[in-house]
């Protein structure tokens, strides 16, 4: 029991980790109607991005995200001004997909070739420490990922539903061709939404680096269960994905307890069985069923 | 026939003629082995094109098929001990298994349509792989060995060769034939409009799954040949999801949903790739060229190869004719578009 506990703690403070990388990708997705195959790699690239700061420059982690941050918002926005904005015709959906598995491509040659394929990893000093309440035993590690993840997501929130720019980012979402009726710049929405779903990989990378060892290879573990997370969530819904995320981390936590082999099954599993019931997924809506 | 159909004709004999002598003329086994290699992506390319292509739903999960096809092969030969050209006798119910496992996975995915269908395939890939990984009987990380097998050296890639190209004149043919076929119709009408066609009285689901399980034949069964010629089979090699981009890459470049794109695409792609891996020293930077070539085939040629080259085509032949038109003072009616849907 005792164990199983942990395994939800766990899951729960790891899940609020996954949660802000899918919110990142479920976001993109709601404003342009694609699928970011690559928001695994760039986890895994701002990841490095965290270990030659800290191991390197030997400048801390958490304040390196005042770096890592900008650069990967920087480097969104470039991929969406340089390929997602072409794309144009009935093969869009197909083509966005291929064209961010290249970019996914580019960057894990670029990081192969700057890295070799050793697993490397960093933990800051003070998260190597434990904090035990009543048993159970949260490295501050995850505590910290989970406060961070927390804050981004308040973040993109209140930035959706409190701020004029948030207003547009829904009503680009909702329809794109009445959004630009009534003058909102679709353009500059779609690219600065992209940069906001690949600057929170920025923070995801960074909790990820620490608490796990990773090579470029990491970025195709990651971004499946990405995908099965904002599928599982519904599409486009940044509550799903957090919904989804808690649920499938902690489910793998717990099968983790007696079935480690099988554990990463998990994630594919739950989404056979969650689709089969309900095809647009949690909380997905119906417009996710239009070919 | 018209003179179009039979220069068509001569033109598909040439090139069945240059595929059956070109073993016999390059003699060379570096250059055979790849010739196989290109025939075994072109044959997954002209079947994944004949599902993913005419009916609109991106399959990235056809390796499964490949994969299972290349893991039964390998078990059932090494249980019943068959040795040399016996294990050929195998690819036909390695395709019957692709199509059996393909049954459920098409019921199950195709109820979805879009992104949602794509990351469904991509996890059912996923749940194969891990299978492979943990199972006593696909031997895990290590995988499975070929036996050796005594063919006379200098003609060793030979049976390899035929074989492939045996499948993939085959299924270049299927495909052409649903192409043309009321099937094909209603698979296109499917990618058009899904819920217009259902309206129409396509029965859509029963459709869908007919051409999911019809293009899972063949890549099961180049599974299963790919493996006796490699030898060896491993979870990364027989369920490799570069493999699935790499066919979308193909169809894409040639012309997603045409008979002779995904042939085009192949026959560009697979041996340039290979020649690329042989000349660059270090295998990451060819990685970075790759999705580099990725990208400019995408951006640059969105439509592919085939249906920009009809349109080009078409569009001159309007000028000319326009010209004639003008002169004898009557309007033109083709566009260049109206053509390009005629060559199609």
């Amino acid at each position: 029991m005792a164990q199983f506990l942990q395994a939800v703690a766990d899951g729960i403070l790891g899940g609020a980790v996954y949660a802000l990388m899918a919110a990142g990708l479920t976001l993109i997705f709601g404003v342009m109607d694609i699928i970011n195959i690559a928001q695994g790699i760039l986890v895994i690239l701002a990841a490095y991005l965290s270990y030659v700061l800290s191991v390197h420059l030997h400048i801390d982690p958490l304040l390196g995200l005042f770096i890592t941050v900008p650069a990967m918002f920087a480097l969104g926005v470039a991929i969406e001004w340089a390929f997602m904005r072409r794309l144009r015709g009935r093969e869009r959906v197909a083509m966005s997909l291929l064209v961010s598995y290249a970019v996914a491509v580019i960057i894990e040659g670029a990081l192969y070739q700057a890295f070799g394929s050793t697993p490397v990893g960093y933990l800051p000093r003070y998260a190597v420490k434990s904090l035990y309440i009543h048993g159970f035993n949260l490295p501050y590690i995850y505590l910290i990922g989970f406060g961070l993840a927390a804050a981004a997501l308040a973040a993109i929130y209140l930035m959706l539903y409190r701020t004029k720019f948030g207003r547009s980012i829904r009503a680009t979402m909702q329809d794109r061709v009445a959004a630009r009726l009534v003058g909102i710049n679709v353009d500059r929405v779609a690219a600065l939404t992209f940069g906001i779903g690949v600057a929170v990989t920025a923070a995801g990378g960074m909790v990820f680096g620490a608490t796990n060892t990773f090579n470029p290879d990491s970025g195709y573990d990651l971004i499946s269960r990405l995908l099965s997370i904002v599928i599982l969530g519904g599409l486009g819904s940044i509550a799903g994905a957090l919904v989804a995320a808690l649920f499938m981390v902690t489910a793998e936590e717990i099968v983790n307890i007696w079935q480690p082999t099988w554990a990463t099954a998990v994630y594919y599993a739950v989404l056979v069985i969650v689709l089969l019931i309900r095809p647009t997924g949690l909380l997905g809506k119906r417009e996710a069923r239009a070919q | 026939m018209s003179a179009g159909g039979i220069a068509r004709l001569a033109g598909i004999a040439a090139l069945l003629a240059f595929a059956v002598a070109f073993p016999l003329v390059f003699t060379n086994p570096a250059v055979t082995t790849d010739a196989f290699d290109t025939l075994i992506f072109l044959a997954w390319a002209a079947a994944w094109n004949s599902f993913s292509g005419y009916s609109g739903y991106l399959s990235l999960g056809h390796a499964v098929f490949f994969g299972s096809g290349a893991y039964f092969t390998a078990v059932a030969t090494i249980d019943w001990k068959l040795t040399g050209s016996q294990v050929f006798w195998l690819l036909p119910l390695a395709g019957l298994l692709g199509a059996a496992i393909a049954v459920p996975f098409g019921l199950f995915a195709l109820r979805v349509r879009r992104h949602t269908f794509v990351v469904i395939t991509i996890a059912v890939f996923f749940i194969f792989q891990l299978t492979a990984y943990n199972l006593a009987v696909t031997g895990g990380t290590s995988g499975l060995l070929a036996p050796v097998i005594n063919f006379a050296s200098a003609t060793y890639n030979n049976p390899f060769y035929y074989i492939a190209l045996g499948i993939a004149v085959g299924t270049v043919a299927i495909s052409w034939l649903i192409r043309r076929s009321r099937f094909g119709l209603q698979l296109r009408a499917i990618r058009d409009d899904e819920d217009r066609a259902r309206g129409l009285g396509v029965r859509a689901m029963r459709v869908k799954l007919s051409a999911f399980v019809f293009s899972a034949v063949p890549v099961a069964m180049v599974g299963g040949l790919w493996w006796y010629f490699t030898a060896i089979v491993d979870p990364s090699s027989g369920f490799d999801p570069l493999n699935d981009v790499a066919i979308a890459l193909m169809a894409f470049l040639g012309g997603l949903g045409t008979v002779w794109g995904p042939v085009l695409g192949a026959l560009l792609i697979e041996p340039s790739y290979l020649y690329f891996q042989q000349q660059v020293a270090s295998g990451y930077i060819f990685w970075m060229l790759y999705g580099a070539l990725f990208l400019v085939v995408i951006l640059v040629l969105p439509r592919g190869i085939i249906p920009t080259a009809a349109e080009q085509i078409g569009n001159w032949r309007d000028r000319r004719r326009g010209r004639a038109a003008a002169a004898a003072h009557a309007p033109a009616v083709t566009t260049g578009a109206d053509r390009a849907k005629e060559l199609a």
